[in-house]
């Protein structure tokens, strides 16, 4: 084996990012290394970079133990690594980026035509057709990447990480740059490919890695996976029971008063247009992989990102959700995946991070009274069980699990008639985790909807009576009742891409 | 044409538009001394604004280099005063002391992640007062060194001086280009002008090259003090208020992009002659007020300003074609 980890551990304080992790890389091979959001892929690469510095286990290189303190010391080790943007300096020209640091010299001073002829050598092989003295923002996405991906591999040589490389790439863009990896691996360079496009995964890796949650789930040969096991291993079943609780009885049939609805609602880039009825009271769950336009639809039904087309309406008529603001003031409530950047104000109290909201809505001009904002976070602390030492605590200081509970808090304080919760479980102990659940059931008993985006497929056939699945930012199903299983879930994210269903086998 | 190259070569167009004007409605203007005047009224600016082009091609700002420059002139004069030194060692002394002082800024900047504009910001009024503390009077300098380089020009063809200090902003922008363009330090300083994050990913010692940026703008200041001093032959702390400035807005004119990646050493002195020629027409005029000077380079600036967010978005919707 080139490249060997085994038994990998980072913790950050509170969670732990990576548990004892194995992987392996073989010269020669492109090994996939999938998952979900904070499924530890970032962490592990960043481990392997230098980025980041392992709390324990062993990295071996070539037999040789190694444990890199920067990029530059990984890279001088042979490990070389493409991220999906910021490789590169688009204000250079293209030789300049491919010699940096290492630009001949004549006299002290860089020597142009030499580096216009080493940039060439560097590219020589990549069959590009480019001028190297031009800046590299005149080449696209596409050639920048194949740039990055020459000097990496001309710096490093024995570890190619690609971490997202094809993000913003068309189809015939990733064939390019599929066929310049090819050509590596076959040179007998290792390669890890981080991708949440399964079709990439299953067309140019040798062997695919799940992490789910810090942890290995599956070591496989790609050829021996499909498309619906892949999914399983990365969304399936790992809660245990007492987390779930007893199943929701799916009853078929089951009625809500209808409380909203959205017609043909989209934005160019970020959702197809999509009509949805929410219930009064009702769990609606929202399925899909990572990228497949779960937040890109929250966002849009909060307005962080406004309607391309399409309305929304209640029994009133239609409402304007034209931003977040607006969208409060038709009794929305948003709890945002990214917790910790998009949801809390790490230095503020727990009270004042609970009256936030409130406080937004009355304007600067009515200050929610002090006593008021005390009596409001006390009740909240009881009710939702939120551990910490009082209401003056700073928020950055509780478990994620609480913080989450009191970004709930802010929102059922305003009392909406529809909340979003974005992936509301992430990086939340196991307790925590059962007590979320169970509020959310809690709420909506009493006549709250909710919406809830998840990876965890036991979690949403846990709490959801509805199922929307999304997919290449489409929503492609919907599950009501006992329709509602792990099994036809993936099914449904896991049926073939559009395209491809349209040429005929 | 590479579109990196629009601002400079809108710096020249705008040069001779400016030029062409000022011949046709005064043939006398087309003159060596006009010439030499241009070189050495405008020899500390053109100075201190190569060091000025460096700072702003990283993507950081200098406000203490007017402050500086006017402490350079006080310590010579009062260092000549009051000691039997030598001038040639007392210039040593000065570059010693404002290239330090310009590198402790760049470590103040780097080691606290503070703006350069806070940090400058104090230099300025630390270099202000320093002045202050040496002397608050205007302090002729009388030494026959001083006459020496006052005296020490090339009569040009048609009577022109070619005065040395002219010479050594010229040559101060020759090295400047070689430096800015054709070293790895360079490179360095345009790599984190067009990000910090990809820079440090590139491998650019980020620390170590903004203490030199910093170093070499109070190298080029310290310069630019001593120049003014033989320029004026005196040291006054109140003198040259306001400099970094106008140093700004000649790099700015000059087609350098004031957020940094990207500019010419050499479009910096154009703008700085640009500058120089709009001060000279109104004094040939004799009839226009001196602040038309500060409205039309008002109005060049806002233009480049509008040049370059135009220019950003041509080049951002062809990346993204």
């Amino acid at each position: 084996m080139l490249l060997t980890i085994t038994s990998l551990t980072k913790t950050f304080p509170g969670t732990k990012a990576l548990d004892g992790v194995d992987f392996d890389l073989a010269a020669g091979e492109v090994h996939a290394l999938l998952g979900e959001n904070g499924a530890g892929k970032s962490t592990l690469i960043k481990c392997l970079t230098g980025a980041y510095e392992r709390n324990e286990g062993l990295i071996t290189l070539e037999g040789q133990t190694i444990s890199p303190r920067s990029t530059s010391e990984a890279q001088a080790l042979g490990i070389g690594t493409v991220y999906q943007e910021v490789n590169l300096l688009p204000n250079l020209t293209v030789a300049q980026n491919l010699t940096f640091g290492n630009e001949p010299r004549r006299f002290g001073m860089v020597d142009r035509r030499a580096q216009r002829r080493q940039a060439e050598e560097m590219l020589d092989g990549y069959r590009l057709d480019i001028d190297v003295s031009r800046d590299l923002s005149a080449y696209s996405v596409a050639i920048r990447q194949i740039i990055a991906i020459a000097r990496a591999v001309a710096l490093s040589g024995k570890v190619l990480i690609l971490d997202e490389p094809t993000a913003s790439l068309d189809a015939r863009e990733v064939e390019t740059l599929f066929a310049v990896v090819r050509r590596l691996r076959k040179k007998g360079l290792g390669i890890v490919f981080v991708s949440h496009f399964l079709d990439q995964v299953f067309d140019l890796s040798d062997r695919v890695t799940v992490l789910r949650n810090g942890k290995k789930v599956i070591t496989e040969r790609t050829a021996d996976l499909d498309r619906v096991q892949l999914i399983e291993h990365m969304l399936g079943r790992a809660l245990k029971d007492d987390v779930v609780g007893h199943a929701k009885a799916h009853q078929a049939g089951r009625e809500w008063p209808e409380l909203l609805k959205f017609e043909g609602y989209g934005r160019r880039g970020h959702i197809a247009p999509f009509d949805l009825s929410v219930g009064k009271g009702e769990v609606l769950g929202l399925a899909g992989l990572l990228g497949s336009g779960r937040t890109e639809s929250a966002e849009l039904m909060f307005g962080l990102a406004p309607a391309h087309s399409g309305a929304a309406r209640d029994a009133d008529g239609t409402l304007d959700l034209s931003s977040p603001r607006a969208a409060i003031a038709a009794g929305f409530g948003f709890a945002p995946e990214e917790r910790k950047e998009d949801g809390i104000i790490a230095d503020l109290s727990v009270r004042e991070n609970i009256a936030l909201a409130m406080q937004a809505r009355r304007g600067w001009a009515r200050p929610v009274p002090r006593a008021e904002q005390l009596r409001l976070a006390e009740d909240y602390i009881e009710k939702l069980d939120i551990r910490t030492s009082g209401p003056e605590q700073p928020i950055g200081d509780l478990s994620g699990g609480n913080q989450q509970k009191v970004v709930l808090a802010r929102w059922l304080a305003m009392n909406p008639r529809f909340l979003i919760l974005d992936e509301p479980t992430r990086g939340i102990d196991v307790g925590a985790h059962a007590e979320i659940l169970r509020l959310i059931r809690q709420v909506t008993a009493e006549g709250m909807s909710i919406l809830v985006i998840s990876s965890e497929l036991d979690e949403l056939i846990a709490v959801a009576d509805r199922v929307i699945v999304v997919r290449d930012r489409h929503h492609v199903a919907e599950l009501t009742g006992p329709e509602i299983t792990t099994d036809t879930i993936v099914r449904a994210i896991a049926a073939p891409d559009r395209e491809t269903a349209e040429v005929p086998a | 044409m590479n579109p990196r190259l629009f601002p400079l070569a809108a710096t020249i167009g705008i040069f001779l538009l400016a030029c062409l004007i000022c011949v046709i409605q005064f043939p006398y203007m087309l003159s060596t001394r006009v010439v030499g005047n241009l070189l050495t009224d405008n020899a500390y600016l053109g100075i201190v604004a190569v060091g000025m082009t460096v700072v702003i091609l990283s993507g950081g700002i200098d406000l203490s280099v007017g402050s500086v420059i006017a402490f350079s002139g006080v310590f010579i004069a009062v260092m000549l005063r009051d000691t039997g030194l030598h001038p040639i060692i007392v210039f040593a002394l000065l570059l010693v002391v404002s290239t330090s002082f310009g590198a402790g800024m760049g470590w103040l900047i780097h080691a606290l992640a503070m703006p350069p504009f806070i940090v400058t910001l104090a230099g300025m009024f630390l270099a202000r007062g320093a002045a202050y503390m040496l002397t608050i009077d205007s302090v002729p300098i009388n030494h026959v060194f001083y006459d020496l380089l006052d005296d020490a020009y090339v009569l040009m063809p048609g009577k022109g001086r070619l005065t040395l200090i002219g010479v050594v902003m010229l040559l101060t922008v020759a090295v400047g280009m070689i430096v800015t363009h054709r070293t790895r330090f360079g490179a360095s300083v345009f790599a984190l002008g067009g990000g910090e994050a990809a820079a440090r990913l590139m491998g650019v010692k980020v620390g170590r090259t903004t203490v030199l940026i910093y170093a070499f703008s109070g190298l080029m200041a310290g310069l630019s003090g001593i120049v003014f001093s033989v320029y004026t032959s005196s040291g006054y702390p109140l003198a040259t208020v306001g400099t970094e400035l106008t140093a700004i807005a000649a790099v700015v004119i000059g087609g350098t992009l004031l957020t940094g990646g990207a500019g010419f050493v050499f479009g910096t002195l154009i703008g700085v002659l640009t500058m120089g020629l709009i001060q000279t027409y109104i004094v040939f005029d004799g009839s226009l007020s001196s602040w038309w000077t500060k409205i039309i380079i008002g109005l060049l600036l806002l233009a480049f300003i509008l040049l370059q967010k135009g220019l950003l978005r041509v080049t951002v919707s062809k990346a993204g074609a």
